[in-house]
């Protein structure tokens, strides 16, 4: 989603002269675009992901509107207290790009992992989340929330390839995407794992199971009530998500649920050990942890008191 | 000693003994450095004007000192100052953004250079004149973050940003020597390519003539280590680790009253 992402924010800048793009020195063939259409907006601050946290307070408080970028875990994990302090306290629009989330950076580990990132910011009241599911959204999402004015964090996976059928790009400001009709059973899903989600409902769909597909890509504190109306539809939900199992999507969804006092039985599908050292690619971590597409369509099929084999 | 930082030192005094808090050893450390930015060195026509001096008081801890100096410009009426640690008040013991004059809120070490940095940054794409002064203290300089700042400020030459390095020697369980040595402070600013400078960190006009001469300087960030003493004013906390944190008694006080009057 780099490119793209990045194609269109260069054309916002060409609009708008606040908007500047720090990075910790990543983004090789993902920046070029900006850097050299506004080499005067474009700063590499070195690997500094905390000074460019402060330095993006700086700016912003002067007027601009600072994008920082960096892969997932060094983006938010290591300047986390920066944001905190920074663009948060001072309610200034600081943007937050990560790269990768989830498994995206597979083969790389651990320390390349973004596993945590949507838990520790969705609990700060006023942040935005978006996590687009395929690179047409996130070039959406950008447009409808680059000047809003309190900060703002981007979770981009690294396919710019692929596409969710039935998407098409729409993106809406607190409000969840849905695609499908069925009644039988509501699949959540946010981010780059969306894909795993859809072959899951498509698994269903083939063993006779009618469901929804339900798209959280921005998360907010004005969202929730627009979650439990898709919520109070269904009886049965399943979250997916490429990180740890608590904190992120499936506990939202379980707090919308209780607090709403709906009758709706909640499976989280998301990381739930800590990573063994084992690497691979993201399909390969999807399996390992449990969220493939064919694994979270053979939980649905066991709360659903079908067999897996039936 | 000036009588301005004689009446900040007895505001610092009595609003400590008042709320009965602490961290009256750094407040007393940094108000002469406070006092001649804030006196003599700031264009601030206005709290609010967008194109005004920033300052940043990065050792967030020494607030008070801050809060005096907003006193005697007339920022804060008594009756404000005297709700500093009382409930509902935003004079808490570190700056809060949301009270008038705070560019920045502080109280984390180690963050206030980088917002400096970003600030200096954006006065100069504004072309704005406008200066960024941040003031830190000298064990501050242990948070890896403040180099990760001077290392930006030196590669950008950013010659709108002055640091003040509160350099007393102290920090929070113990002496600097003792806890990390942070030995040769200017030398090790001038090696990441600062412009440093000595200074008396309690003699106010010599810290003003200094950054009066700073502009000759271009293309670089300047950082003046001001040698200051810790509770300075009050002999009985003059480099005493204890007046890090303590409050006062009764007695404690009616002394360093009278000291600050019979120095004034």
């Amino acid at each position: 989603m780099r490119r793209p992402f990045i194609r269109t924010l260069t054309e916002l800048a060409r609009k708008d002269e606040r908007i500047v793009l720090l990075t910790a020195d990543l983004g090789f063939m993902a920046l070029e675009t900006f850097s050299e259409s506004f080499p005067d907006r474009f700063f590499n601050v070195g690997v500094s992901e905390q000074n460019m946290m402060g330095v993006a307070t700086g700016l912003a408080e002067a007027g601009f509107i600072p994008f920082v970028y960096s892969i997932v875990p060094f983006a938010v994990l290591r300047p986390y207290e920066f944001i905190r302090n920074g663009p948060m306290d001072h309610a200034l629009p600081v943007r937050i790009i990560g790269i990768g989330g989830g498994f995206d950076y597979g083969t790389n580990g651990i320390s390349h992992y973004g596993l945590e990132d949507i838990g520790i910011l969705r609990i700060l009241p006023g942040m935005n989340i978006v996590a687009p599911a395929d690179h047409l959204q996130a070039c959406e999402a950008l447009k409808s929330t680059w000047n809003l004015p309190m900060p703002v964090y981007y979770r981009l996976g690294k396919d710019e390839v692929n596409t969710i059928a039935g998407l098409d790009g729409r993106f809406e400001f607190a409000i969840p995407q849905l695609i499908g009709k069925g009644t039988d059973i509501l699949i959540v899903s946010i981010g780059n794992v969306t894909n795993e989600a859809a072959e899951a409902l498509k698994i269903l769909e083939g063993r006779g199971v009618q469901g929804t597909l339900m798209v959280v890509s921005h998360i907010h504190d004005s969202m929730r009530d627009n979650l439990a109306d898709v919520l109070k539809m269904f009886c049965l939900a399943i979250t997916v998500e490429g990180h740890f199992v608590n904190g992120g999507l499936g506990s939202l969804i379980s707090e919308v649920v209780a607090e709403n006092g709906l009758p709706c039985k909640v499976l989280r599908c998301g990381v739930r050990t800590f990573p063994n050292g084992l690497s691979g690619s993201q399909s390969c971590m999807h399996t390992l942890n449990g969220i493939s597409g064919r694994q979270i369509a053979e939980k649905g099929l066991e709360l659903l008191g079908k067999m897996p084999g039936e | 000693m000036d009588r301005l930082s004689a009446d900040c030192r007895r505001i610092i005094l009595e609003q400590s003994k008042r709320a009965n808090v602490g961290h009256i050893g750094s407040a007393l450390s940094v108000v002469d450095i406070i006092t001649a930015l804030y006196m003599r060195v700031l264009r601030i026509p206005s709290p609010g004007d967008p194109d005004r001096d920033r300052f940043i008081l990065s050792k967030g801890h020494a607030a008070l000192a801050l809060y005096a100096a907003f006193y005697m410009k007339k920022w804060l009426n008594q009756e404000e100052l005297n709700t500093y640690c009382c409930n509902e008040s935003y004079l808490g013991v570190h700056p809060d953004h949301k009270l008038k004059g705070i560019d920045f809120s502080t109280g984390s070490l180690g963050m206030g250079l980088t917002m400096g940095a970003g600030a200096a940054l954006a006065a100069r794409m504004q072309t704005s004149k406008r200066r960024v002064f941040v003031l830190l203290s000298d064990a501050e300089c242990n948070e890896g973050s403040v180099w990760e700042a001077a290392m930006f400020s030196a590669h950008h030459g950013l010659d709108n940003l002055i640091a003040i390095i509160d350099l007393n020697g102290q920090q929070a369980l113990g002496y600097t020597r003792n806890v990390l040595a942070m030995n040769s402070m200017s030398e090790r600013w001038r090696a990441f390519g600062w412009d440093a400078r000595d200074v008396d960190g309690h003699d106010i006009q010599a810290m003003t003539d200094t950054i009066e001469t700073l502009k000759e300087t271009r293309g670089i960030p300047h950082v003046l280590i001001a040698h200051t003493t810790f509770g300075k004013g009050v002999s009985f906390m003059e480099r005493q680790i204890k007046w890090h944190y303590m409050p006062m008694n009764d007695e404690e006080y009616e002394i360093a009253l009278r000291e600050i009057d019979h120095r004034a």
